[in-house]
């Protein structure tokens, strides 16, 4: 924002920003594995993200704001989850979910990245093998919270760094 | 460039990526469909050869979630094998768990009591429902319908709920286990099968209200994608695929394993293989797998659950604090396992997309020299090619749809 002089009205528009910013997360559907099938039915009907704003499961990443990496991420998906990141505008979440994506899980093996991390800046991760919906509704709630408080920039901050 | 020939493989490139876009001649025009797409039902790539807007041409690319899980699986005990193998098909891990457990138990020659064998039944069975509400859901999805989703995904958790109260996980259970399972069954799940029984025909009821007399599911559906009887077997089909084009072959009826040879269900066929006939197939397996359910919770016998060898299944709880012996079993089992006496065998039961079979074979340790899948999803995936030859592209999120791949499995 190119707001140099007033203080004041900067700060009550960056609050408002976030508090735009973190009531209508659109995630990505992006599902790779087991973890998958338990982030379908974070939309399905018992669990209900549109409680959260976050229903709106959008499939190209020009339309989304939160990556759920759901699942095992093997080396020959990393350029594509990578690309797939690249083309999410800013400013964009990227959630951890399940034991494979935070640590690599129980395969410690030659084809499972250890933890997305690795490759992409994950804001919050689950921890769970599969993490039950309410762990992920949980998930973006804690996002919601870091948003607001101003501590996820979204991408922003990883690029500069 | 890369030339094809008439089975749809590339000459030159025997690696489907040796594609490139200037391979296209003419007016063809070549896209590359996924990894990360919505309509390919995990990370599948699919390289498309177009003419205007049919398909004359398409490569599956697959391995972009290869975990090594026969590798990994090759580094842990027997017992400890079924969290791995449990992750390959995620959308039934318990009929991989049956199939990996069977051969196993083969191998040892151990036979399971039978309250064991009913509740085996009896949970496969609802993982099957479990499966195809999943692949039901996701399939109206890509038809363009929200509604359809909501109603599987809502019947599914009563599903779930059952394997929570059972198991304490809602998917990847790890309950079967070799010599039997890994707890008895809770008070209350006599109960709460009853009434998801209860319950189930009137929901498929509605499933069948909102999908049977919808001409836009019907359109996309009918006539689409069709395979041959010959090109199925050709192909290896299994499962639903295959018995959409009227093979009768349904591992539970050809070769019983868990005796379901005393179950009495039908094998539904279809006629002419296209995505309809998918479609209905596995409605109507639906209803075969609650008959099952019926049956195997009537007669569900009280007895042990696991087999009476110390030396393979773990003592209770309250023996292993109270008696010596029972401490070192404990010990030994967790820390080493046990032997598996030399050998190699082949068990092959029938998952919900198809014939699975697991090739194991021991060199007389405590872990397994190799455990190799027969995953049907990856035989399937194959056969997409054939079916979309011809098609509209719209007409190729009907078929992977239908042809309810799962990568897990695919890739390994
Ligand atoms: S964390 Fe567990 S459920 Fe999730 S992808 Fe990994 S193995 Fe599958």
């Amino acid at each position: 924002m190119e707001m140099t002089n007033g203080q004041f009205f900067v700060t009550t528009i960056d609050k408002f920003v976030r508090w735009a910013q973190k009531s209508s997360i659109w995630p990505l559907t992006f599902g790779l594995a087991c973890c998958a099938i338990e982030m379908m039915n974070l939309v399905g009907p018992r669990y209900d993200a549109a409680r959260f704003g976050s229903e709106v499961m959008r499939a190209s990443p020009r339309q989304a704001d939160l990556m759920i990496v759901s699942g095992r991420l093997s080396l020959k998906m990393v350029p594509v989850i990578q690309q797939v990141y690249q083309q999410m505008p800013e400013p964009k979440w990227v959630i951890a979910m399940g034991a494979c994506a935070s640590s690599g899980g129980i395969f410690d093996n030659y084809a499972i990245v250890q933890g997305v991390d690795r490759v992409l800046p994950v804001d919050v991760y689950v921890p769970g093998c599969p993490p039950t919906p309410d762990a992920v509704l949980h998930a973006i709630m804690k996002l919601k919270e870091s948003i607001a408080q101003g501590r996820a920039k979204g991408g922003v901050m990883a690029r500069e760094a | 460039m890369a030339k094809l020939d008439p089975a749809g493989l590339p000459l030159e490139h025997p690696d489907p990526r040796g594609y490139r876009v200037e391979a296209a001649e003419g007016d063809r025009m070549i896209i590359s469909v996924g990894p990360h797409h919505p309509s390919t039902h995990g990370v599948l790539r699919l390289i498309l050869e177009l003419e205007g807007e049919r398909v004359v041409n398409c490569v599956p690319e697959i391995g972009f979630l290869h975990t090594g899980i026969e590798k990994t699986a090759e580094n842990l005990t027997w017992q400890q094998a079924i969290t791995v193998i449990d992750r390959m098909d995620y959308l039934s891990p318990l009929s991989n768990n049956l199939a990996y457990v069977l051969a196993v138990e083969k191998l040892l020659g151990i036979e399971v009591p039978e309250r064991a064998r009913y509740i085996r039944v009896l949970m496969v069975e609802l993982q099957r429902i479990a499966s195809h509400l999943v692949w039901l859901g996701t399939t109206v999805l890509d038809m363009g319908m929200m509604s359809g989703f909501f109603y599987a995904f809502d019947i599914r958790e009563a599903i779930l709920d059952i394997f929570e109260e059972v198991t304490g996980a809602r998917m990847n259970p790890s309950y079967i286990r070799i010599g039997g399972l890994a707890n008895d069954v809770p008070d209350n799940f006599v109960q709460m099968v009853q009434e998801f029984l209860d319950r189930f025909p009137k929901r498929l009821d509605e499933l069948h209200a909102i999908l049977d007399e919808n001409p836009i599911f019907l359109d996309r559906l009918k006539g689409i994608g069709a395979i041959s009887k010959d090109k199925a077997i050709a192909y290896g089909l299994t499962g639903p695929n295959l018995r959409a084009c009227g093979i009768d072959y349904d591992v539970r009826k050809a070769f019983p394993y868990c005796g379901y040879e005393e179950f009495d269900f039908k094998v539904p066929l279809g006629t002419n293989g296209d995505c309809y006939d998918r479609y209905l197939v596995r409605m109507q397996e639906l209803r075969e797998s609650h008959k099952i359910c019926v049956q195997a919770l009537q007669r569900l016998p009280e007895g042990p659950w696991q087999i009476d060898d110390r030396k393979i299944v773990r003592p209770p709880k309250h023996e292993v604090r109270e008696n010596m012996e029972a401490l070192i079993h404990h010990f030994k089992l967790v820390s080493y396992g046990f032997d598996v006496p030399e050998g190699e065998v082949y068990v092959s039961i029938e998952s919900p997309r198809g014939e699975i079979g697991y090739y194991v074979v021991s060199n007389g340790k405590n872990k397994p020299w190799r455990v190799r899948t027969r995953p049907p999803a990856f035989y399937n995936v194959f056969a997409i090619p054939e079916m979309v030859r011809g098609e509209l592209v719209a007409d190729l999120v009907a078929v992977v749809a239908t042809v309810d791949p799962v990568f897990g499995e695919v890739d390994r």
